[in-house]
């Protein structure tokens, strides 16, 4: 439509505009700025080129924190992937109990981080149910989140429990558009429930695959009041990720150089994970244009 | 394919019978790990500490005890907490939708130069979350004096990329000819925004509100970061502080004020599921 005048829609994004710029844009370039830099907070900034980032990369830390945040990404994102694909073909049925369940598992998703952490921390506890559990049935059991071996795993399990809900609802749309005549006829083909889901169901659930994927891995590389809770990034350093360790930069060292040349490198994976999100949207949508008609 | 009529008809009653086993087995297991755990921090938050460290994996408490609730009202001003959270997450999902609303219609109705360079840059900033942002809007809100203040804790989030997609996208499908005919009557751009499109997305808007409030209500990093001072701080971080204070950990205290915070937010939800669930399943 044709504004009512040529200057309107200009002052109508203009608020939008300026936030974004101010709380979105200039952050960014600041960071990048401030990456070239040592600066505690208190003295003024001292210009040092590229040190910032030397340091990252030969005292190993930048590999370090990369290495587990991926280890954690891959974990979350396949588990509660796979688990919330699960859920959804198994729980999209009609009925009070069923809703009711899947709201169960959803509501994970809705409760905050804080309060799943602590949760969880009391029932990984020395003293707590699982441990008990494991003990009642002659399992061995250890300090899942004090060893340096398990930490890592144990908050991935925590998250996985947390985002679970998330990937069946997503799920649960990708099947509710799939007509259920397809599946009849399958059926009347003979092919059994493995077949039918093999070859009707999931060739058209890759688009929400692809979704699922790609946001909870990004969601999970941003992962911090899980670690900040439960863990404070240790044992030695076994579950400083990204953020955290950026964090602790900031607020623990008073480093801030040094973490603006993280968040550069930070946000340049969130950038290659979003290029990876449209290429794989991409490749999982336009099936049914290359469909022949 | 071998398989006859009469194949397809028996596996197709197998199939229902199987299926309905392994959806009972999924039911329980589900109901286990997901309902479990909300269970036991129930019954955590109504026990005593004696009766904690003398059995702590005990299933049942020996008498609903409300003393960790007491307990945790009187070291905490839950109440304050509360509040703050309320108001803070209140303000940022009502700024967000006064200020996606003139923007989703001028890039959803409006014919200018530079339209698709605009909608590309909102789209753009849905790719830098506030984990990236914290530390130099950190250091602009202290230049300015605004950190430990509601501002530094609202300002930062008053305009949602996601929010002003939603609008955009909801707005695309509602006819040019109910606008030309408001104009006609002689209302302006911000009265047709406001008082006639406003209340025709209302789906749209409930549902970006309620998931605008419960992240934020729920949020732990963003107000971790920015304040220090307990007039603006937040439930989230009282109630981490639970564990972290003092002598040995005291889980029917943390247990209870978990119940406190989750419980207002299991409400909504158990409200306001619809809105709630159109909003995460939303694409881009």
């Amino acid at each position: 439509m044709k504004p009512k005048h040529p200057l309107s829609p200009y002052l109508l994004l203009l608020p939008t505009a300026a936030f974004l710029a101010v709380f979105f844009l200039i952050p960014l370039l600041l960071a990048a700025k401030n990456s070239f830099f040592t600066w505690d907070l208190l003295t003024p900034p001292r210009y040092v080129g590229l040190r910032n980032y030397e340091v990252l990369v030969g005292s190993g830390e930048l590999a370090g924190t990369l290495l587990r945040t991926l280890g954690y990404s891959a974990v979350v994102v396949a588990l509660s992937g796979a688990l919330g694909l699960a859920l959804a073909v198994a729980l999209d049925r009609p009925g009070p109990v069923y809703a009711f369940v899947r709201g169960a598992v959803f509501s994970a998703y809705v409760v905050s981080w804080v309060a799943v952490a602590l949760l969880w921390m009391w029932i990984l506890d020395a003293e707590g149910l699982f441990t008990a559990a494991l003990r009642g049935v002659g399992l061995p059991t250890m300090s899942w989140l004090g060893d340096p071996r398990s930490a890592l795993l144990a908050l991935a399990a925590v998250s996985v429990w947390k985002i679970t809900g998330y990937a069946m609802v997503i799920f649960l749309a990708g099947l509710q558009d799939i007509p259920r005549a397809l599946h009849e006829a399958a059926a009347l083909d003979g092919a059994g429930p493995w077949r039918r889901f093999r070859h009707v169901t999931w060739p058209l659930l890759r688009p929400s695959a692809a979704f699922v994927a790609t946001t909870s891995l990004i969601l999970s590389f941003q992962a911090f009041d899980v670690i900040r809770v439960m863990t404070q990034g240790g044992p030695v350093k076994a579950t400083t990720l990204f953020v955290y360790a950026i964090y602790e930069h900031v607020f623990v060292n008073l480093r801030v150089g040094r973490a603006s040349a993280m968040i550069v490198i930070f946000f340049s994976f969130l950038l290659l994970l979003t290029v990876l999100q449209l290429w794989a949207l991409r490749a999982g949508a336009p099936r049914e244009g290359r469909r022949p008609s | 394919m071998t398989a006859g009529q009469s194949g397809g008809a028996r596996a197709g009653l197998f199939n229902s019978r199987s299926r309905r086993l392994a959806s009972d087995a999924v039911l329980l297991v589900v109901a286990i790990v997901w309902l479990g755990p909300y269970a036991w921090m129930t019954i955590t938050s109504l026990k005593t500490l004696p009766e904690i460290t003398r059995a702590p994996a005990y299933p049942l408490p020996q008498a609903f005890q409300l003393g960790a609730y007491r307990e945790v009202l009187q070291a905490v001003p839950v109440m304050r907490y509360f509040v703050n959270t309320v108001f803070m997450a209140t303000a940022i999902a009502l700024l967000q939708i006064a200020l996606a609303l003139p923007a989703g219609y001028a890039l959803a109705k409006l014919r200018f130069v530079g339209r698709s360079a605009a909608f590309v840059l909102v789209l753009s900033c849905l790719l830098i979350p506030a984990q990236v942002t914290f530390v130099p809007v950190f250091t602009m809100l202290g230049s300015v004096g605004l950190v430990n203040t509601f501002g530094a804790l609202i300002l930062p989030f008053g305009v949602s990329a996601l929010g002003t997609f939603l609008v955009r996208q909801a707005l695309l499908s509602v006819p040019d000819e109910i606008i030309e005919a408001a104009r006609m009557d002689g209302a302006g751009e911000l009265r047709i925004i406001y008082l006639i499109l406003g209340p025709m997305l209302r789906p749209t808007l409930s549902a970006l509100f309620l998931f605008s409030f419960v992240f934020h209500y729920n949020d732990y990093f963003w107000p971790l970061v920015m304040t220090t001072d307990d007039q603006v701080r937040t439930l989230p971080l009282a109630i981490a502080l639970l564990r972290e204070q003092g002598t040995g950990v005291r889980w029917h205290l943390v247990m209870a004020g978990n119940v406190i915070l989750s419980l207002p937010v299991l409400l909504v939800f158990a409200a306001a599921q619809r809105q709630i669930l159109r909003a995460v399943t939303a694409r881009i």
